[in-house]
């Protein structure tokens, strides 16, 4: 076992080694482990952005649909009461509708009395004039005795 | 078996690296092949890894790389208080080198020595933790940086008023030197010792279990395997460590 000129050898070597390692091969392997670090604290932090997101979004979800639902309850109160008012509202008219109705239909019959009343008054005066002048025997001037017949007709109405 | 015969000639020639040269001038043929390959095996498979690198989901070979890139960055972060583009790439080849190279340990110790002799080559050690030049290579690396560093963070006077000032003040100057040499130079030293002797215990374990008969081999070698698989990555792993620790010291500004 001695020391001899293998040791200079084995040294070169080394240092070929050691320069290579130092040049080609461990820059772009601690380049890689580094970005690829960089990358998963990069998704970690997305990834954590995400969940919190979910929860706001799920909150901000939940509140609108408790406005929803708030919403639609007031609707569907305000429908009802509206319902009802408009039942209301049209029964008050039919109400006054025929309420009107019968007034008219009241009026109309009583005009229609008046005219029956009217006929039979000018029927009657005319049978009247009719009798008389057979009594009589003579014709009436009807120019003549327009006061006289007048008077008798408002005496018959 | 070996063909020299006998158990002494069976280890001798298992922990006899193939070598050309005399004298210092000898290469260790065996270590230099092996550490090359597993070399070119590392950067290939994190060279492919760092290119296919994604942000997106991993694959297998990045997945791999990624963690062992992890693991190593971490470490570095724990201990090193800076900035330097050195020293986590270079925790990185020196714990997946170590790593193969003590792996290697794990493979039947006849494998590849038959391979080889069939191949014609007659001594070979395929563990290069299992030579000191190996593992001092690396830690004298290792020092050369230290050094270098203490220098470049602390100026050439702040690093020599380290070594002579402290930790007992200008007064012992003289005392003081020795013990900051003597600190300095046990790094390396105790860097380089410690993953060769480990790894070398370890070797030669498996070759004594070679030696015995075949029907107890089994029930020995495969729990050394198991404990070994353990001192594998522990070796490599304690190398890095306090390779970014030494270096993290030097970094220092006292």
């Amino acid at each position: 076992m001695s020391i001899n000129a293998t040791l200079i050898g084995q040294m070169i070597t080394f240092t070929l080694l050691v320069w290579f390692t130092m040049k080609y091969v461990w820059p772009p392997l601690i380049e890689a482990l580094e970005e690829r670090k960089q990358k998963i604290a990069e998704g970690l932090a997305a990834a954590e952005k995400g969940q919190e997101d979910v929860k706001l979004a799920e909150k901000r979800a939940k509140k609108y649909l408790k406005e929803a639902k708030a919403e639609s309850a007031n609707i569907i109160t305000l429908a009802q009461k509206r319902a009802t008012d408009v039942v209301e509202e049209s029964k008050e008219t039919a109400k006054l509708e025929g309420e009107k109705m019968i007034l008219a239909a009241k009026a109309q019959i009583e005009q229609e009395m008046q005219q029956a009343k009217e006929n039979l008054r000018k029927e009657v005066s005319a049978l009247a004039l009719k009798a008389a002048e057979q009594i009589l025997q003579e014709e009436i001037d009807k120019a003549k005795h327009k006061e006289l017949i007048s008077k008798v007709s408002e005496q018959l109405g | 078996m070996s063909s020299e015969g006998g158990a002494t000639g069976y280890i001798v020639h298992h922990l006899t690296p193939l070598s050309v040269g005399e004298g210092f001038w000898t290469l260790h043929l065996d270590t230099l092949f092996f550490s090359a390959v597993l070399g070119v095996i590392f950067i290939l498979f994190f060279k492919n890894a760092a290119e296919k690198a994604t942000t997106g989901v991993p694959g297998l070979t990045q997945n791999i790389a990624e963690m062992l890139v992890e693991f190593v960055d971490q470490q570095v972060k724990d201990t090193f208080h800076g900035r330097s583009k050195l020293i986590a790439p270079l925790g990185l080849t020196i714990f997946c080198w170590v790593l193969l190279w003590n792996t290697m340990d794990v493979i039947p110790v006849d494998l590849l020595g038959l391979i080889g002799t069939v191949a014609g080559v007659e001594y070979l050690r395929v563990v290069p933790s299992t030579d000191l030049n190996a593992t001092f290579a690396l830690s004298i690396s290792v020092f050369i940086l230290i050094i270098f560093y203490s220098i470049k963070i602390k100026g050439v006077f702040g690093f020599a008023k380290e070594l002579t000032c402290t930790p007992f003040g200008p007064w012992m100057m003289p005392f003081n030197l020795l013990l900051k040499i003597v600190e300095e130079i046990a790094k390396p030293i105790s860097l380089a010792l410690r993953l060769f002797g480990n790894l070398y215990a370890g070797e030669l374990i498996f070759i004594l279990i070679a030696l015995l008969p075949a029907f107890i081999q089994p029930f020995l070698s495969f729990p050394w395997a198991i404990f070994h698989l353990l001192i594998i990555v522990l070796q490599a792993f304690i190398f890095m460590v306090l390779t970014i620790v030494y270096l993290s010291m030097a970094h220092e500004d006292h």
